[in-house]
């Protein structure tokens, strides 16, 4: 976050990458020295496999290494008609809908209470930030030991209401539990920026606020929550990513790697298709579809970042 | 007043109730022996076990892995999180000062290439990842395993940003005094910068030691085993077993976070400042 003052020439030109220092070294071979290691590994591990995404999506491969044909958009137009990907990606699109609104919100409240209660302040934030450093993964395998068949709590308690909850053999169940250990994992992150966001609101616009309107509730959609949105907005931005990508570790344990019929995401398809069915062409193709979304929510990110500079 | 008071704290306790249960119910779980768990469910009190079930997972192999025991997973995992944070800074805060300290005609060119890999995620471009390390013989290494995750230029971005807002009579100062630029860098940037380093370093660390899917892919041996890979060893078992290892399995993944939990705990105010100033 740039704690920039409004319309702090410097940071804009951060963003657009045009920063100049007014000194600077002139020894020519040096830079490029300590350039090397750094662009070394980006050619041979970005540039190169990103260019080779985009050459095998054209391709039809041979499963057994005889080869390949240039297809043209064939990879492509299967992808996109085939029903199953029509499926997945409706479902990528709920699934991160719903893992990026109940996060946000759970995260949002729980922000503005830590914000406002004065005992017991830091261990709260303590508590409900520690969850950060918890891998997707460990966060899956806790998930299906606590919507375990024989022996999870949760079944045990949704079968009083009447819920026959089964995780990998009820396609919505397990997204349920898919999209609870989701949210838990990513709370914490937006707690942490939401907090310091409300924290880094100057003292005076809050207590003028607290004169002139003083109804609470009123108060934070009116003053507090407009101040709020460009952190709300960038983190709309983590979370999409976040629900889209980082969740396939929690995916793969929670399908204990057998997807069968239950719901996967895109990236799960990408890994399934490539890895799993041999068809490097369609997992290529599903690759760069995914490159134009990432490559999109990053062009946003970055004219958010831009913009946020004019209101912190 | 006081009651407004007494619903925030409501609110918040059950939000924290939220985020902690599931770990406290997963190291109860972890203390009963597996029979108990699976006839009864998971626990609500520690249990007779006590924490032989770390014991087991720590030193005997067998169970989830055939050949290696928790102790050389808890070695991966610290020789990929420290291995990713180290390798990072270091080669990315050299990225940084080069361009932000040096003038050569190429400075802009290459900071968009470096930029770039914040475009895409190593999940998308996921299958040539793993052609490219198998052709380069790194399948089953430890730099298999560190460098390709080190691409994406995160790291040098922060740096950037940072050196960019230390100010430039510290440079003009030092090159009246003759610092050249290798002496400028080490003994006035590299110090200036220590805070930022620690909180980068944490974030980094958690992040590496936090990986699943490249390891999966890359680490097939299972010396190489990581304790968040061995994760899909359990499962692999689980499958099909009769009464699975829940103790077991609950231990390795309380042993799994406790590391980083830790330090994000201890070293909280450094890593918040880091997560939040990196804005990525």
């Amino acid at each position: 976050m740039w704690r920039a003052c409004p319309g702090n020439r410097k940071a804009r030109h951060v963003v657009r990458g045009e920063a100049m220092k007014k000194v600077q070294f002139n020894t020519p071979a040096v830079p490029y020295l300590l350039l090397f290691p750094q662009l070394a590994i980006v050619a041979v591990f970005f540039l190169w496999p990103a260019a080779e995404a985009v050459r095998s999506s054209f391709y039809l491969e041979d499963p057994f290494g005889f080869g390949s044909t240039f297809v043209g958009f064939d990879n492509f137009v299967d992808t996109v008609t085939s029903t199953n990907y029509g499926r997945v990606a409706r479902f990528t699109g709920v699934f991160t809908f719903l893992v990026t609104i109940l996060s946000l919100g759970a995260a949002l409240l729980l922000a503005v209470k830590a914000d406002k209660v004065l005992r017991g302040a830091s261990s709260y934030k303590t508590l409900l930030m520690w969850v950060y450093a918890v891998a997707p993964p460990v966060a899956g395998l806790i998930g299906i030991l606590l919507f375990d068949q024989h022996v999870g709590p949760i079944v045990k308690f949704v079968a009083l209401l009447g819920w026959h909850l089964q995780i990998g053999v009820d396609y919505y169940d397990t997204a349920f539990a898919m999209i609870v250990a989701s949210v838990w994992k990513q709370i914490p992150v937006n707690f942490i920026f939401f907090l310091s966001g409300l924290q880094s609101i100057s003292k005076s616009v809050q207590e003028a606020a607290s004169i002139d309107c003083r109804s609470g509730f009123r108060r934070f959609w009116t003053v507090t929550f407009p101040l709020l949105a460009p952190t709300g907005f960038f983190l709309l931005i983590i979370n999409i990513t976040y629900a889209m990508f980082d969740t396939f570790g929690i995916i793969d344990v929670v399908l204990k790697t057998e997807p069968g019929n239950n719901p996967v995401t895109l990236v799960y398809k990408v890994y399934l298709d490539g890895f799993r069915g041999n068809d490097l062409g369609g997992s290529s193709a599903q690759s760069v579809l995914l490159m134009i979304v990432v490559f999109i929510l990053t062009i946003i990110q970055f004219r958010l970042i831009e913009r946020r500079v004019h209101y912190t | 007043m006081k009651r407004l008071q007494i619903s925030d704290h409501i609110i918040l306790l059950a939000g924290v109730f939220f985020m902690v249960t599931p770990v406290v119910l997963a190291f109860l779980t972890s203390t009963h022996d597996a029979v108990t768990i699976y006839r009864t469910g998971l626990q609500y009190s520690i249990g007779d076990q006590g924490l032989s079930a770390y014991g087991t997972v720590l030193t005997r192999a067998g169970g989830f892995t055939k050949e290696v025991n928790g102790m050389v997973m808890l070695k991966n995992s610290l020789i990929l999180g420290f291995g990713f944070a180290i390798g990072k800074i270091v080669i990315s805060m050299l990225a940084a000062y080069a361009i932000v300290y040096f003038r050569f005609p190429m400075a802009s060119f290459c900071f968009w290439v470096i930029f770039c890999t914040l475009l895409l995620p190593l999940e998308v471009r996921i299958l040539p990842s793993y052609e490219i390390v198998q052709k380069l013989g790194m399948v089953n290494t430890y730099s298999g395993l560190i460098v390709p995750l080190i691409a994406s230029a995160t790291g040098t971005f922060f740096f950037r940003q940072f050196f960019l807002s230390v100010p430039d009579e510290l440079l003009e100062a030092a090159r009246i005094d003759g610092a050249g630029p290798w002496k400028f860098f080490i003994d006035i940037l590299v110090p200036i910068s220590k805070t930022m380093i620690a909180a980068i370093f944490i974030i980094m660390f958690v992040y590496g030691w936090n990986q699943y899917l490249w390891p999966t892919l890359i680490t097939t041996d299972e010396s190489f085993f990581t304790l968040v890979r061995g994760i899909k060893q359990i499962l692999q078992v689980w499958v099909g077993a009769q009464i699975p290892d829940y103790d077991q399995a609950m231990a390795l993944a309380i042993l799994a976070m406790l590391p980083p939990v830790v330090i994000v705990v201890v070293f909280q105010s450094w890593f918040i400042k880091g997560l939040v100033e990196s804005d990525k």
